[in-house]
C-alpha cells in the first residue's frame, strides 16, 4: 500500500520534472529539473528492490554527469532562450507529426503492458543486467545507445552552426 | 501497535534524537574550534559568554537570527534561497546510515543504533555526498557575484577530484569485509587494535583522511572559501540564518566524515584491547572526537594549498596510491593462503 503511494509520488515527480526539463527556457533550471528526474528514478529503482542500481543512478547521473552539465552552463554563462526559434514552419509540422507517432507508440506499449510485475520477477542488480544484455531488452538497450549518439551528433551540429 | 507502526515509531525516535544531538554537536564544535584555534595561535578565543565561553554558540545563534537577510539585487531568487537548504539536507541525509554502536535487543526486537541499516550503506553515502556539492555550486552561482561563482566552481572541481580518491580508499575496506554495510565493516574489524582497518589498510587510512578533508573543504583544502582571495568564497553573499545553514552543512559534513572514518578504519564501537576493556559506544565517541580534533589541529597548523598543487596532488598522488592499495589488497586476498591471512586477521 505504502509502496504504491510512494511509487506514484516519485513517478509523478519524475514525469513532471522531465516536462520542466523540456519546457523551461532557462538552461540552468532545465539541468536542475533533470537532477530531480534522476533522483526520482533512483527512488523508483529502490522501491523495486534494487538499491544498488538506485545508488549508482544517483552517483553517476545525478552526481557526476549533472555537475559537469552545471559546470558548462555556469562557465559559458548560457543565457535564457527567449523568443521564437528561427526554424522554418515545415520543420515544426514534421516535429509535431513525429511527436504524435511517438505518443501513439508509447500509448500502445502502456496499453499492452501488464501493470504488476510477473511472478518471480527479480529486480536485483545482477538479474537486471542479465535481462538487459541477454535477450529480451537487448534491442531496446542498443536503440537507447543509438539515440544518445544521435543526440550527441545533433548537439555538435547545432553548436557548429553558431560560428 | 502493528509491527509497521512500531518500526515507524522507533525510526521517528531515532531521527529526532540524532537530529538534536547533531545540532548540539554542531554548536559545540564551532566553540571548540574557535577555542582550540585560539590556543594554537596563543590567543584566548571566545571566553566571556558563560563558563569558559561555552554559551558563545547560543549567543551567535541569537545574533544570526536577528540579523537582516540580504539578497543581492541580481541574484537568482529561488536558487539563492534553495541552495542552503540543499546543502543542509544532503549533509543530514548522509549521516543516516552511520552506526554509532552495537545493535541491542529491546521491546522484543533488535534495535540498531543508526537510522537506516542499508545493504548499500557506503554507496548511499557516496551518492548523497556527490549531491552535496550542488548546495555550494548553486549558492555560488545564484549570488551573481564573481567571487562566489569562482568559489562554487572551485568547490565542484575539488570535490569531483577528491571524491574519486575517497571512494577508491573505501574499496580495500569493502573487500576485506565483503560488504557495503557499514555495520558489517565494523564487525569485520573485531579482535583488537591490529585488526582495525587503520592498520590492515595502512595506506587507505591516510588517503581517506586527506580526501575527506578536501571533500569537506577544510584547511589546507579550503580554497572554495579562501578568505585572502575570494572574500568568503561561495557563501560571501549569504547573511543571517542562511549563512548559519551553510556553516551547519559544513560542520555536519565534517562530523559525518569523522564518524565514517572511525567506523571504517578505527573499528567503530570496538575496543582496542577487547580482552581488557569491553566494546562500547563510548569508544566510538572517543574516536569521533579524536578525528574531529585532528581536523581542527590541521586547520591550526597547515597553510592553504595553491590550486594547481591541489589538483596535482589529488590526481597524480592520491588516486594512483589508492589504486595501488586496491591492487595490493586484492592480490593479498587472492593469493595468500587462508591460514596465513587468518593469523594476521586479514580478510574474512
Amino acid at each position: 500500500m505504502i509502496d504504491t503511494v510512494v511509487f506514484y509520488l516519485f513517478a509523478a515527480l519524475a514525469a513532471g520534472s522531465a516536462l520542466v526539463v523540456v519546457g523551461q527556457r532557462n538552461p540552468l533550471y532545465s539541468a536542475l529539473a533533470l537532477i530531480v528526474t534522476m533522483g526520482s528514478l533512483s527512488a523508483i529503482f529502490g522501491l523495486l528492490g534494487s538499491p544498488f542500481i538506485a545508488a549508482l543512478q544517483v552517483v553517476v547521473y545525478a552526481g557526476a554527469i549533472m555537475v559537469l552539465f552545471l559546470f558548462v552552463i555556469m562557465l559559458l554563462n548560457v543565457k535564457r532562450e527567449d523568443g521564437e526559434s528561427s526554424q522554418s514552419p515545415g520543420l515544426r509540422t514534421t516535429a509535431i507529426l513525429l511527436g504524435a507517432v511517438l505518443l501513439v507508440q508509447a500509448g500502445t506499449v502502456l496499453w499492452a503492458w501488464q501493470v504488476a510485475a510477473p511472478a518471480g520477477f527479480d529486480a536485483s542488480a545482477v538479474k537486471v543486467a542479465q535481462a538487459l544484455f541477454s535477450s529480451r531488452y537487448l534491442y531496446v538497450f542498443e536503440a537507447t545507445s543509438v539515440l544518445i549518439l544521435a543526440a550527441l551528433v545533433g548537439a555538435v551540429a547545432l553548436a557548429k552552426r553558431e560560428r | 501497535m502493528s509491527p509497521l507502526q512500531q518500526e515507524l515509531a522507533i525510526a521517528a525516535v531515532k531521527v529526532v534524537a540524532i537530529f538534536v544531538v547533531l545540532l548540539t554537536l554542531f554548536a559545540v564544535m564551532t566553540w571548540v574550534e574557535r577555542r582550540a584555534l585560539a590556543f594554537i595561535q596563543f590567543r584566548l578565543g571566545p571566553n566571556r559568554t558563560g563558563p569558559f565561553g561555552i554559551l558563545q554558540p547560543m549567543a551567535d545563534g541569537i545574533k544570526l537570527f536577528f540579523k537582516e537577510e540580504v539578497m543581492p539585487a541580481g541574484a537568482d531568487k529561488w536558487i539563492f534561497l534553495a541552495a542552503p537548504a540543499v546543502a543542509v539536507i544532503t549533509a543530514f541525509m548522509s549521516i543516516a546510515v552511520v552506526p554509532y554502536g552495537k545493535p541491542f535487543h529491546a521491546f522484543g526486537r533488535e534495535i540498531t543504533v543508526q537510522i537506516a541499516d542499508l545493504d548499500v550503506g557506503l554507496l548511499y553515502i557516496f551518492a548523497i555526498s556527490s549531491l552535496g556539492v550542488y548546495g555550494i555550486v548553486l549558492g555560488g552561482w545564484a549570488s551573481n557575484n564573481k567571487y562566489t561563482l569562482l568559489g562554487g566552481l572551485r568547490a565542484s572541481a575539488q570535490m569531483f577530484s577528491y571524491e574519486l580518491a575517497l571512494g577508491l580508499s573505501w574499496v580495500g575496506v569493502i573487500m576485506l569485509a565483503g560488504s557495503f554495510r557499514i555495520q558489517e565493516i565494523v564487525t569485520a574489524q573485531a579482535g583488537g587494535l591490529f585488526h582495525w582497518n587503520a592498520v590492515q589498510q595502512i595506506l587507505a587510512f591516510p588517503i581517506y583522511m586527506i580526501a575527506a578533508t578536501a571533500e569537506v573543504s577544510r584547511t589546507p583544502f579550503d580554497l572554495p572559501e579562501g578568505e585572502t582571495e575570494l572574500v568568503a568564497g561561495f557563501h560571501t553573499e549569504y547573511s543571517s540564518m542562511r549563512f548559519a545553514l551553510m556553516q551547519m552543512a559544513e560542520y555536519v559534513n565534517m562530523i559525518t566524515v569523522a564518524a565514517l572514518g572511525s567506523n571504517l578504519f578505527l573499528g567503530g564501537w570496538l575496543s582496542p584491547v577487547p580482552s581488557l576493556i569491553p566494546d562500547s559506544s563510548l569508544w566510538f565517541l572517543v574516536k569521533l572526537f579524536s578525528l574531529l580534533f585532528l581536523f581542527i589541529w590541521l586547520r591550526g597548523t597547515l597553510p592553504r594549498l595553491r590550486y594547481d598543487q591541489l589538483m596535482q596532488f589529488g590526481w597524480k598522488v592520491l588516486v594512483p596510491l589508492a589504486v595501488l592499495n586496491i591492487m595490493v589488497t586484492a592480490g593479498a586476498l587472492a593469493f595468500f593462503p587462508a591460514g596465513i591471512r587468518a593469523f594476521f586477521g586479514f580478510g574474512r
